[in-house]
């Protein structure tokens, strides 16, 4: 048998179910949940199987919220270790995916911590209203806009600025494709917050980002929608 | 008719096709005559598309074999 740890903070509040898939090689359910018997049932090298389809995934979340790959190896060897020995806590009523990505959450938050490196995780005043950049005329074409190195780091600095409780919803929604639902399961909040979070999230990249991203802008063009 | 700071609250939602059809109708009609709120409108899904394309990037090179090495090291202990 593995030990058993305390849950931590990996245990999830029961919530309502996603609506879609979070990832696209997301395995069946069915197979996952008797993988799972298995490993608890003492088949614990199973346990690679189980975490292959989620390696890149974990890694790409950690790595989004510390932005160093050495640090974000770290942590998510820790996450994962941490999941071994919390299965017995996992509950199917969220993804497994899901699990694992509050886990990585979780422990990203602990080494930032640690680091001293993020703003005060309590300051979620989701009562102040955030207005939005006012402009017309950035409308530039993203692909090509993609091209640009500055771009990517422009954005990258952005939400990297971002307050830990938007730039959180804010990379499980738009980076790892989590719906309103599944991203209020890894963070253990409700679906409300979350869509507040991700409005002032969105808004506030707006804000940073369009001012600078105009000059930068090769030509401008309506998109098809 | 719905003034730009109301749109400006929905924008998230607009993105997300939250909101209720009589909303989203009142936001759409607004955009057809708002040049600023379109903008802005344009601006904010931008980004999301900018992010979603930051999605692919490399694995530092040997991740998953040091990954699995190290729970290796957990796990061996148990198989016997």
């Amino acid at each position: 048998m593995l030990p058993l740890l305390s849950a931590e903070n990996s245990r999830l509040a029961p919530c309502a179910t996603g609506d879609h898939l979070p990832m696209s090689q997301s395995p069946d359910r069915n197979a996952e949940a008797h993988v799972i018997a298995a490993i608890l049932a003492g088949k614990t090298h199973l346990f690679h199987d189980l975490i292959r389809p989620y390696e890149r995934t974990v890694f790409s979340m950690v790595m989004a919220l510390l932005r160093n790959p050495q640090d974000a190896e770290d942590v998510v060897q820790e996450a994962l270790l941490k999941a071994l020995r919390n299965l017995h806590a996992y509950r199917a009523e969220a993804r497994f995916s899901t699990w694992l990505v509050s886990i990585a959450l979780n422990e990203a938050r602990s080494w930032l911590r640690r680091q001293r490196a993020i703003e005060s995780l309590d300051s979620s005043d989701e009562t102040v209203h955030i207005a939005p950049e006012l402009l017309s005329d950035w409308r530039e074409v993203p692909s090509e806009a993609l091209e640009r190195l500055e771009v990517r780091k422009l954005l990258r600095d952005a939400v990297t600025e971002l307050p830990m409780i938007y730039r959180e919803v804010f990379l499980l929604r738009e980076f790892q494709e989590l719906t309103i639902s599944e991203s209020a399961q890894a963070l253990s909040i409700s679906t409300a917050s979350v869509k507040v979070r991700l409005h002032r999230a969105r808004i506030m990249l707006q804000r940073r980002l369009a001012p600078q991203l105009r000059p930068l802008a090769p030509k401008r063009r309506r998109f098809p929608w | 008719m719905i003034d730009c700071k109301h749109v400006w609250d929905r924008i998230s939602d607009f993105l997300d096709d939250t909101l209720s059809s009589e909303t989203r109708k009142l936001v759409q009609k607004h955009l057809e005559h708002c040049e600023v709120c379109s903008a802005i409108l344009d601006s904010t899904r931008n980004i999301l598309i900018l992010t979603a394309d930051e999605r692919v990037f490399e694995l530092p090179v040997g991740y998953s074999e040091r990954l699995h090495a190290r729970l290796e090291e957990e796990i061996r202990p148990y198989r016997n």
